[in-house]
C-alpha cells in the first residue's frame, strides 16, 4: 500500500513537470510562433518586440529560462497578468473559489441523483426502468453543455421567466444565479456516472454471493442493501472522482455562457486575450488538480477494494 | 503511416466488412439503433444534398431579425427558421453547416483511429518498454481536462479546420489506444497469432491482418460513440469562438454568433442547438444499439 502511494505520487509529480515542460514549449518558445507577437499583436514593430523581450528576459538560453519560470512557479511567483494588470495569483484565486462553489452544488445534487438511478436500473437489467433510465442517460449526455444551456435559458428564463439569465452575481452572491449552471452541468454528466454505476451494480447481481444470499431466503431488500451496495458502490467512486477532471472543462463552457466570474471563464479569457503568465498558471492549476483527483482515485479504489489491498 | 492502411490485403478486411454489414441487418432487432441509424442517416442526405435543400444562400444577408415563418420580402420565400442578426436565413444554415460536421468530424475521427490504432498496436503487441513510453505518453495527455487541452492547442497554432483535426488527433488517440491495446494484451495468445508467426509473417502485418479485425466489434461501438464525442467538441470550440473561421455555417459558431441576442430572439440559438443535439444523439443511439446487439452473441 505504502509503496503504492508513493508510486503514484512519484508519478503525478513526474507528469507535472512534463506537463509544465508541454505548456513551456507550446506557449513561451518560437516553435509555434513568437511570444513577443503573440502578447503585443501583428502590428507591433521588431524595436517593440526587441525591447519586450528584452524586459522579459526572453533573450536568455531556454533552458535557463524553463528552469526560473519553474522555480518561479514552484515558489508561488506566477508572473503577472497582462490583461487584468496585476498578479496572476489575485486574479485567480477568486476565480478558483466561484469554481469551487459550483463545482460543489453540482456535484452535491449529481452524485445522490446518479447512483441512485445507476444502482435502480443495475438491480434487474433489462428491465423496462433499467432500459428507460439507460436511454433517458444517453439523451441527455449527447445534448452538449452550450446547447442545454440555450434550451433551459429559452424554458427557464425566456418562456417560464423563473430564473435569471446570467449568473454575473454582480449584485453579491446569489443562489438563484447558480441554478442554471450547475443544472446544465448536472444534465450533461449525470448519465455517465449512472451507466458507470448501473454497470458495476449488474456486475454484482450476476454474482454467486448474492445468488446465495436470495436462495438463503433473504428479503430484497437487504440483499441490495448489505450484501449488494457495498460492492457496486467502488468502482463508482474512481468515476466521480474522474468527474473532476471532466467539470473542469464542462465549467469554461457554462462560465461563460451565464458569464459566471469563474475559474473556467479564466482559462477562455486568457486564450482569447493571449495572456500567457495567466494561461500558464490556470492550465497548471487544472492539470494539477486533475492530476491529483486522479491520484487520489487510484488510492482510493485500492484502499476500498480489500482484495487488492490485501495482495 | 496512412499508406500501410491502403496497402492491407483484402482477404481478412472483406470478410470483416460482409461481418460487420450484417451486424448493421442486426440493427433492426434495437428499436434504440434504429432511431440512431434513422438520426444519421438523414443528416448524412440532408449534407449531401445541402444544395438541393436550402431555401437560400446560407451566407448572403437578407432580412435580419425575421422571426421563424415569416416571408422573405425582397425575394420571396419563406424563412421558415427565422434569420440571424445579419439577415441569413437561419434553415439554409443549419442545412449547410451538417456538411461542415459531417466533414470533419469523421475526418478527425478517422486521424485519431490511425494514430491511436497504431500505437495501441505497438504497445500491446510489442510490450516492453515500447508499451511502457506509449503507456506513460498517453498517461500524460490524458491527465489534462480535455477542453483546456484543446484551448491550448488553439490558442497556440490558431483556430482552422486542420488545426482542430490536429487538436482532436493529439487529445483522443490516447484513449483509443488504451482500448486497442488492452484488446490486442487479449488477443495475441490467440493460436492463429501463434500460426501467423510461425508462418514467418512480419509483426506489422500479423498486427494488422491478425489481430486487428477480430478486434474491431469493441472499436466499432467505441467509434460511434467518439464520433458523437467529436462532434460535441467541434461544436463546443465553434462556441467558445475558437472553431472554424466565419463565415461558413458551423452549428457550434451559429450559437456563439446570436447568443447575444438570445433574450429577444432565442430562434437564432435554439434551431442549431437542436440540429447538433439530434445528430449526436443519433450516433451515441447507434453506438448504444451495436453494442446491445454485440452483446447478444
Amino acid at each position: 500500500m505504502v509503496t503504492l502511494i508513493a508510486k503514484r505520487f512519484g508519478f503525478m509529480v513526474f507528469t507535472m513537470i512534463v506537463v509544465s515542460l508541454i505548456l513551456f514549449i507550446l506557449l513561451e518558445t518560437d516553435l509555434t510562433g513568437d511570444p513577443a507577437i503573440r502578447v503585443l499583436g501583428q502590428f507591433s514593430n521588431e524595436e517593440q518586440r526587441e525591447l519586450w523581450r528584452e524586459k522579459h528576459g526572453y533573450n536568455q538560453p531556454m533552458l535557463l529560462r524553463y528552469v526560473k519560470w519553474l522555480g518561479n512557479f514552484a515558489t508561488g511567483d506566477l508572473g503577472e497578468s497582462i490583461r487584468f494588470k496585476g498578479p496572476v495569483a489575485d486574479v485567480m484565486l477568486p476565480r478558483l473559489w466561484n469554481t469551487a462553489i459550483l463545482g460543489f452544488w453540482t456535484f452535491a445534487i449529481m452524485i445522490p441523483l446518479s447512483l441512485t438511478l445507476g444502482v435502480l436500473s443495475g438491480m434487474k437489467e433489462g428491465s423496462k426502468l433499467d432500459r428507460s433510465i439507460s436511454v433517458f442517460g444517453i439523451l441527455t449526455t449527447s445534448v452538449p453543455e452550450f446547447a442545454s444551456a440555450v434550451i433551459f435559458s429559452a424554458l427557464f428564463v425566456f418562456t417560464l421567466k423563473w430564473l435569471p439569465g446570467t449568473s454575473s452575481m454582480s449584485g453579491g452572491f446569489e443562489f438563484k444565479q447558480l441554478i442554471l449552471p450547475a443544472l446544465v452541468l448536472i444534465v450533461y454528466d449525470f448519465g455517465y456516472v449512472a451507466r458507470m454505476t448501473r454497470a458495476s451494480m449488474a456486475e454484482v447481481m450476476t454474482s454467486q454471493y448474492i445468488r446465495t444470499a436470495i436462495l438463503k431466503g433473504l428479503p430484497y431488500k437487504s440483499v441490495i442493501v448489505k450484501h449488494a451496495l457495498r460492492n457496486a458502490l467502488i468502482a463508482p467512486f474512481t468515476v466521480i472522482m474522474l468527474q473532476i477532471n471532466w467539470l473542469l472543462s464542462g465549467v469554461i463552457v457554462v462560465e461563460f455562457f451565464f458569464a459566471y466570474k469563474g475559474f473556467g471563464a479564466l482559462i477562455l479569457e486568457a486564450s482569447l486575450n493571449n495572456d500567457i503568465a495567466l494561461l500558464e498558471a490556470c492550465a497548471m492549476v487544472a492539470v494539477c488538480v486533475a492530476v491529483t483527483t486522479q491520484t487520489l482515485a487510484d488510492i482510493g479504489y485500492t484502499f476500498l477494494n480489500p482484495r487488492i489491498r490485501f495482495s | 503511416m496512412t499508406t500501410s492502411i491502403t496497402e492491407m490485403p483484402k482477404a481478412g478486411y472483406g470478410a470483416a466488412f460482409i461481418r460487420g454489414l450484417k451486424s448493421f441487418a442486426l440493427l433492426r432487432e434495437s428499436w434504440v439503433g434504429m432511431v440512431g441509424a434513422f438520426l444519421v442517416l438523414f443528416w448524412v442526405l440532408v449534407a449531401l444534398f445541402a444544395p438541393l435543400l436550402a431555401p437560400f444562400d446560407p451566407n448572403s444577408s437578407i432580412q435580419p431579425f425575421a422571426k421563424p415563418g415569416m416571408e422573405a420580402i425582397k425575394t420571396g420565400g419563406t424563412f421558415w427558421l427565422g434569420t440571424d442578426h445579419i439577415g441569413r436565413d437561419i434553415l439554409s444554415r443549419i442545412i449547410w453547416g451538417s456538411r461542415t460536421v459531417l466533414i470533419y468530424a469523421p475526418l478527425a475521427t478517422i486521424c485519431a483511429y490511425t494514430v491511436g490504432i497504431l500505437m495501441g498496436l505497438a504497445a500491446g503487441y510489442r510490450g516492453g518498454w515500447v508499451d511502457d513510453v506509449l503507456s506513460r505518453i498517453a498517461d500524460i495527455i490524458l491527465s489534462f481536462p480535455v477542453l483546456v487541452l484543446y484551448i491550448i492547442i488553439i490558442a497556440t497554432i490558431g483556430a482552422s479546420g486542420f488545426n482542430i483535426i490536429i487538436a482532436i488527433t493529439f487529445a483522443s488517440s490516447p484513449g483509443i489506444m488504451r482500448i486497442v491495446r488492452g484488446l490486442v494484451l487479449d488477443l495475441r495468445n490467440r493460436d492463429y497469432v501463434a500460426a501467423a508467426q510461425t508462418r514467418g509473417e512480419s509483426d506489422w502485418r500479423v498486427m494488422l491482418v491478425e489481430i486487428l479485425p477480430n478486434a474491431r466489434g469493441p472499436l466499432i461501438v467505441d467509434a460511434c460513440l467518439r464520433l458523437g464525442y467529436v462532434i460535441i467538441t467541434i461544436g463546443v470550440l465553434g462556441f467558445l469562438g475558437l472553431g472554424l473561421p466565419p463565415p461558413d455555417p458551423d452549428w457550434g459558431g451559429m450559437v456563439n454568433e446570436t447568443r447575444q441576442m438570445a433574450m429577444a430572439f432565442p430562434h437564432m440559438t435554439l434551431f442549431p442547438c437542436i440540429a447538433i443535439s439530434s445528430l449526436i444523439l443519433g450516433f451515441n443511439l447507434l453506438a448504444d444499439g451495436l453494442r446491445e446487439i454485440s452483446l447478444r452473441d
